[in-house]
């Protein structure tokens, strides 16, 4: 049985590919258009890849799927990411 | 924002077990020793990772227990039965051994040790790990925000780190610890047995700032059916949504 986490369960995964916490940072749901932290976001972990739904109508997020020395992050579901940089 | 929140360059370190403490009949306390750890928040979690000779590879993640500082860093694992990798940290790994570990991971779910909002923290079973750590690091630092932690348990003879919470809360007025026994309760226990419901919110919460209209700052952790469920009991409480943050693991022990 598949289990929902949060989002906060894939930070390392994100925390891998990017520069900053993506885990919290704010995304709208190009589904439904709620806005949200991607720490609060469904998350199943334990299919081949991650797929992160939104919390609020079940819309496809992103996925990711990792191979030993790739990785395809899909984000089709999202419409903005707002990622917290420090100041330059 | 807690100043670990930002990440630049995840990546694997090797960690050397320098202790091992058994909490519990399932639960140990293992100690690693990680030079050049950046320093965590209360309430990060660690990614572990084990590869057998053959070059199977698998991770977990486990919430850090211990308050920031230094180069030690202890994690809390409960064991569960049929698990993959939580058998070999709690009964395998001993002092000298080395694993694979990478974080600090996750800017959400921390407690700001500078912010002196009261703090709600509700945790289900080993879900009071990573709770703890803020306890600890409230400790720590001296802060005075008011805490107090709702912890549901099995059975006594399940609960982790009872004597260090009930020291806190004998030497600090403003901590408090409210347990909900699922299966056994102590005999001096005058609740029955249960598990945390509307009632018991309101009566752990009384004679604090924890209420609704106190806005406090509520963490919620434990297995996903009891984190949505206190979720829902916190919001029919009156709570704000936006005051509450969640860390869930599944029952299979695929988390923390």
């Amino acid at each position: 049985m598949s289990v929902p986490l949060d989002g906060n369960a894939i930070a390392g995964a994100l925390g891998e590919l990017f520069a900053v916490d993506v885990s919290v940072a704010r995304l709208e749901c190009g589904g439904c258009g709620m806005e949200g932290v991607v720490a609060e976001v469904v998350v199943y972990i334990d299919a081949p890849g991650v797929v992160a739904r939104c919390r609020a109508c079940d819309n496809v997020l992103f996925r990711l799927v990792r191979a030993p020395d790739r990785a395809w992050l899909d984000l089709r579901g999202v419409a903005y990411l707002r990622l917290r940089t420090t100041s330059t | 924002m807690a100043r670990a929140a930002v990440l630049r360059g995840l990546s694997w370190r090797v960690a050397t077990v320098v202790g091992v403490r058994d909490e519990t009949a399932a639960g140990r306390t293992i100690v690693f020793e990680l030079p050049g750890w950046p320093g965590h928040a209360a309430g990060q979690h660690v990614d572990v990772r084990l590869t057998a000779p053959d070059g199977y590879s698998t991770q977990r993640s486990y919430s850090i227990a211990s308050a920031p500082g230094g180069d030690l860093v202890e994690l809390t694992v409960e064991r569960l039965p049929d698990g993959e990798v939580s058998p070999y940290l709690t009964q395998v790994l001993s002092v000298g051994d080395q694993i694979e570990l990478r974080g600090p991971i996750g800017g959400w779910f921390v407690w700001d040790d500078a912010s002196p909002d009261p703090v709600l923290l509700i945790a289900g079973g080993s879900g009071v790990v990573p709770l703890a750590a803020m306890v600890r690091a409230r400790f720590a630092v001296g802060s005075s925000a008011p805490f107090r932690l709702l912890y549901s348990v099995r059975d006594p003879a399940s609960l982790l780190f009872g004597a260090e919470l009930d020291h806190y809360q004998r030497t600090d007025l403003s901590f408090g610890v409210h347990l909900a026994f699922t299966r056994t309760a102590p005999a001096d226990v005058p609740r029955p047995v249960g598990r945390i419901d509307a009632a018991f919110l309101t009566d752990a919460t009384a004679g604090g700032p924890f209420s609704a209209p106190d806005a406090p700052a509520v963490f919620a952790c434990g297995p996903t059916g009891f984190v949505e469920a206190v979720a829902n009991l916190v919001v029919a409480a009156g709570h704000e949504a936006r005051r509450i943050k969640t860390e869930r693991f599944g029952p299979s022990g695929s988390q923390r």
